[in-house]
């Protein structure tokens, strides 16, 4: 027992905490661009224009409906392929993950805004409107404080997700918290102890997010707007 | 008054609404502190014809005129421009959840009029005050009854200093011992001159202060008079007959009593 505990404390953890390092630099700017990006495209899928609801339809359905290692390959093996006016893009791996990751991320997002704007009464809107807003200042200061407070819980799930799937970084050579223990883990033989140790690890992202998420949720409750308590 | 110079003049308005024809050539005009009363059953326009005079419902035809200059419900300064002049009040109050009773009467005066925040916040808590709701300034909507929200949204739209009020049916989503601050306010509007259009059932209330009730029924208004002529006793009136019906309906009570002078 005390050997196993030994080979996790000199060799397994301090592995893990700089892999937890390369994760969270993945997952922290993802997470922020992927939410902002899902907000402007949830909304203008519902009030945008017809051709930029459009756009955005065909943008969403693409990033749902193929396999984010697809999606991971196309930026990182196949975009340095493709010329545009002469110049190709190559990107470095974090790059790749982190535009990967935002993109596919702010697709979900944009599905659980569209259902919050959707259920904000039209009542509100026609309020907003007979005071002489205009449509952007109605949708600003009017529809989205209430529709953002409504899918914040799905959206937290969708950030909770995105933590898991960042471990698909290692497939393009992203030495994130997977990376590092698949590495470990093909050196030692030892499945057992890096895997759970590994597993471990993502299991206290996954708590530290939903305290965060939990605080979020409290601070910006109103009354009329409250998650049900227990 | 000033006959010459409507507040407020429309003109062959036609509305459809999927397949319905829902408002009939309409055309009516108001005087400043003219008080005008819309009475019909359900389904007969009363709302659409509102929501055509601020654009909420854009006319199929007709025209608007707003102290004698012409809107169009296609430019866009138009709209934003007649919404600010002309105030409205929903039956189900419309308050906007996430904001306080002082932020619901201020968000408008910030964002439409461009007041600076202090003055803002000065004169909604004097509107506050005037629909004596100063102590409920930091409740939320869901911790206000219904005749408080309703009285909110009334200074939310007078915060805006509207040339003519829009009032529909304001208390009908009100329970009955909760209607009577809401009547006070617009008595007291009503006092003061506020130019008003009003669709209401609380018929023998908007008698005592209406210059004019208009009748509508399948979008169109099929009669209109001062109440005195539409009611008068023995009157056999389309007004008289809807009245009566209401009537028998609520078992005569507070209509009754109001009715003898």
């Amino acid at each position: 027992m005390s050997e196993y505990w030994r080979f996790l404390q000199d060799v397994v953890i301090p592995a893990l905490n700089q892999g937890l390092w390369v994760s969270t630099l993945l997952i922290v700017p993802s997470a922020l661009m992927g939410l902002l990006l899902g907000i402007v495209v949830g909304a203008l899928r519902v009030y945008g224009p017809a051709p930029l609801r459009k756009v955005n339809e065909a943008y969403v359905s693409i990033f749902r409906g193929t396999p984010l290692v697809v999606q991971l390959f196309f930026w990182y093996f196949a975009l340095p392929h493709i010329q545009i006016m002469g110049a190709r893009l190559v990107l470095s791996p974090m790059a790749a993950a982190i535009l990967g990751f935002s993109l596919c991320s702010a697709a979900y997002h944009s599905e659980y805004i569209r259902g919050a704007l959707l259920s904000i009464r039209q009542g509100q809107i026609n309020a907003a409107q007979a005071l002489g807003m205009t449509k952007v200042q109605t949708i600003i200061s009017v529809i989205l404080p209430q529709a953002l407070r409504r899918a914040l819980p799905g959206c937290g799930n969708e950030i909770i997700y995105l933590i898991k799937y960042s471990s698909l970084a290692s497939i393009i050579t992203v030495s994130d918290l997977t990376g590092i223990g698949r590495t470990i883990a093909k050196q030692t033989w030892r499945n057992i102890e890096v895997f759970a140790a590994l597993g471990i690890y993502y299991l206290l992202l996954v708590t530290v997010a939903t305290l965060i998420l939990r605080w979020v949720e409290l601070r910006i409750s109103l009354p009329g707007f409250e998650q049900a308590k227990n | 008054m000033n006959q010459e110079h409507p507040i407020l003049r429309v003109e062959g308005i036609h509305k459809t609404l999927g397949e319905q024809l829902v408002l009939d050539d309409i055309s009516l005009s108001v005087n400043k502190g003219e008080v005008k009363i819309l009475i019909g059953p359900s389904g007969s326009g009363k709302s659409t014809l509102l929501q055509c005079l601020n654009f909420l419902h854009t006319p199929d035809r007709g025209r608007l005129w707003l102290e004698g200059r012409e809107f169009k419900a296609s430019g866009k300064r138009d709209l934003c421009s007649l919404r600010q002049q002309v105030g409205m009040i929903f039956q189900d109050f419309n308050l906007f959840d996430h904001l306080t009773a002082l932020e619901n009467v201020r968000i408008a005066l910030v964002k439409v009029k461009k007041l600076p925040a202090s003055q803002a916040n000065r004169r909604a808590k004097e509107e506050l005050a005037r629909v004596g709701l100063a102590d409920k300034a930091a409740l939320y909507p869901a911790q206000l009854s219904g005749g408080q929200k309703q009285r909110v949204s009334m200074a939310r739209a007078l915060a805006m200093d509207p040339k003519i009020l829009l009032l529909d049916e304001p208390t009908s989503a009100l329970d009955p011992e909760l209607i009577g601050e809401v009547l006070a306010v617009i008595r007291f509007l009503a006092s003061t001159g506020m130019t008003m259009i009003m669709a209401t059932h609380q018929i023998a209330f908007s008698a005592t202060m209406a210059h004019e009730f208009l009748f509508m029924e399948k979008g169109r208004i099929v009669e209109r008079g001062s109440p005195s002529v539409l009611l008068a006793a023995g009157a056999t009136t389309r007004t008289m007959a809807f009245c009566a019906k209401i009537n028998e309906l609520s078992g005569d009570l507070g209509t009754a009593k109001n009715q003898t002078p």
